[in-house]
């Protein structure tokens, strides 16, 4: 599957492997994601901080925000903000959708 | 003083830096300075034991902020300045340089230094201490391959420091006058775990091993112990605890008691002089008692809460206490306080190199050492700030979720 930006939709994971409290860490090309479930729907983000080098996807979910398991920098996951020091950049996000129990992400053409 | 004095911030540490950067985002439009000996911006230390020695970053790598935000937001920054003194009554800090600055409000974010030790040979060329960017820099120029290093201290940054030096290759020895290495911060058996590690790295680990002196004609090559061994080496490091910068407000007459006394406002004995980071001596209302902490959290967040009470915020800096050290692959997060326990859980296997402690107090929880697991920890900081009881067998017990015992 193609779109007109240029972005593809990859199938990454099932509903079943992103849970509330444990997001999941996926590979889309050279693309690190990290997946999260929150109230029901699902949100793509860069799985790596944007202060130092640490995988979000193993941070510590509050309501809609991930804290990262370094230095406890958040973010806003469905936005990709950074909302308290020690991280100042946002996240990248990325568009997902759920067919059936297969999760979708889409990510531009590298 | 006129309505122009504003706030004046002494030390351009971590602590001062986010203390500035939260005055402006609180809303004050008045002067602020920012005063700090070291020539650079306000950075962050942790780095300085772990990427910047380990890898070839630059020092700007460390930094909160580039120059120009301070510029964007109107923050006079006096680099290479040193406070010498300050006037409570009359409201002034005077600069080494002669220059006098007025203020409304002071915050004194000093710091500390390392502790020295008084022992013959100190002084050689070779034998370094660790706590600034010149520091890492000099350390990191002579981690050359195949370099004898001898790490006097195995508290985290020195084994830090050993780390980053294995991974150059260099032959080290951490030598450590206690029975086992991170004494003051881990459980003996989450200590003797490391030094394991270590020994699987190459780094030879000689714990119970007083320094007695070092030797060498025009730089250190040898350290003697006081059971009379010695060891060739080419440089040394000395990590052996730090001491808060507390003269100046000794001097102007401030409450100090191993570091400046401040309440959970962070203010000291003169109402309009604040104290945040590692030089203060706080009131900690999660854990009902005055405590110094030396860690980057407490920088930064207390700088923060104490920055936006002197802006008029009324809301107490309290917060569970929690570091990390990264060392090898392993990343070591400590939460809590760790001084009073009766029972020790594990939670996980060691040989997995996932495991995490927890200390109980009277079946509550008060501290926590976890290794590659960060979501453990912070699961502890909110059991440790509930202060609830919590069920032994479910915390050692890695299939029961501890989101599961909060909600109990
Ligand atoms: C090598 C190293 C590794 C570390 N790793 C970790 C870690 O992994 N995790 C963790 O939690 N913590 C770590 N820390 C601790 C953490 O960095 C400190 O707790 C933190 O830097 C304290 O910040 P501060 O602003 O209070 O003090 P400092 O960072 O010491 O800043 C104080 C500043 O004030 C300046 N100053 C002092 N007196 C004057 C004066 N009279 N006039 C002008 N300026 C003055 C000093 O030059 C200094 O720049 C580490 C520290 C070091 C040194
Ligand atoms: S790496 Fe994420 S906050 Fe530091």
């Amino acid at each position: 599957m193609s779109d007109a930006n240029n972005a593809e939709w990859h199938r990454v994971a099932k509903t079943s492997e992103v849970t509330d409290d444990e997001p999941k860490a996926v590979q889309v090309g050279a693309e690190y994601i990290a997946l999260f479930k929150v109230d029901g729907t699902f949100y793509a983000t860069d799985d790596v901080c944007t202060h130092e080098f640490a995988s979000l996807s193993e941070g510590f979910v509050e309501g809609d925000v991930i804290e990262c398991p370094l230095h406890a920098g958040q973010f806003h996951i469905p936005t990709g903000k950074a909302l308290s020091p020690p991280v100042e950049e946002d996240l990248r996000t990325f568009p997902v959708k759920v067919e059936g129990d297969d999760i979708y992400v889409q990510v531009p053409k590298g | 003083m006129t309505a122009d004095s504003g706030f004046v911030v002494i030390g351009a540490g971590q602590a001062g830096g986010r203390a500035v950067e939260a005055m402006r985002k609180a809303g004050f439009a008045g002067r602020i300075v920012l005063v700090g000996e070291e020539p650079h911006v306000p950075y962050e230390r942790p780095p300085l034991s772990k990427q910047l020695l380990s890898g070839d970053d630059g020092p700007e790598t460390t930094y909160l902020r580039d120059r120009g935000f301070y510029r964007e937001q109107d923050i006079d920054l006096r680099l290479g300045a040193r406070a010498s003194a300050i006037d409570p009554s009359a409201r002034r800090v005077l600069l080494a340089d002669g220059d006098e600055l007025a203020y409304d409000k002071l915050l004194i974010t000093t710091g500390s230094r390392v502790r020295r030790l008084a022992i013959s040979g100190a002084e050689l060329p070779g034998v370094f201490y660790l706590r600034d960017i010149e520091d890492a820099l000099a350390i990191r120029a002579r981690l050359a391959e195949g370099a004898a290093l001898a790490v006097v201290g195995g508290g985290y940054i020195g084994l830090e420091v050993a780390a980053a030096a294995r991974s150059r290759g260099c032959r080290v020895t951490v030598l450590e006058m206690e029975p086992v290495v991170m004494n003051r911060v881990v459980a003996p058996e989450v200590g003797r775990f490391f030094a394991d590690v270590h020994a699987a790295q190459g780094a030879e680990v000689r714990t119970g091993t007083t320094v007695s002196g070092f030797a060498g004609d025009r730089r250190v090559d040898e350290v003697v112990c006081s059971d009379g061994t010695r060891l060739t080496v080419d440089l040394v490091v000395i990590g052996i605890g730090i001491m808060p910068n507390t003269a100046l407000a000794e001097a102007a007459g401030l409450a100090v008691d191993d570091g400046i006394v401040v309440d959970e406002f962070g203010r000291t004995s003169d109402p309009e002089i604040f104290a945040a980071g590692d030089v203060a001596r706080h009131y900690n209302p999660l854990l009902g008692r005055q405590i110094r902490l030396e860690s980057w959290q407490n920088a930064q967040n207390q700088a923060i809460a104490v920055a936006r009470v002197m802006c008029g915020s009324n809301v107490a800096y309290a917060e569970v206490p929690w570091f990390w050290s990264d060392q090898y692959d392993l990343n070591l997060q400590m939460t809590g306080v760790a001084d009073r326990w009766d029972q020790i859980v594990y939670r996980g296997d060691m040989e997995d190199r996932r495991f995490t402690a927890f200390y109980l107090l009277d079946g509550v929880l008060v501290a926590a050492n976890s290794v590659n697991l960060p979501r453990d920890v912070r699961y502890a900081r909110k059991l440790i700030e509930s202060g609830a009881r919590v069920d032994r067998d479910a915390l050692a017990d890695p299939a029961v979720p501890l989101k599961t015992l909060l909600e109990a």
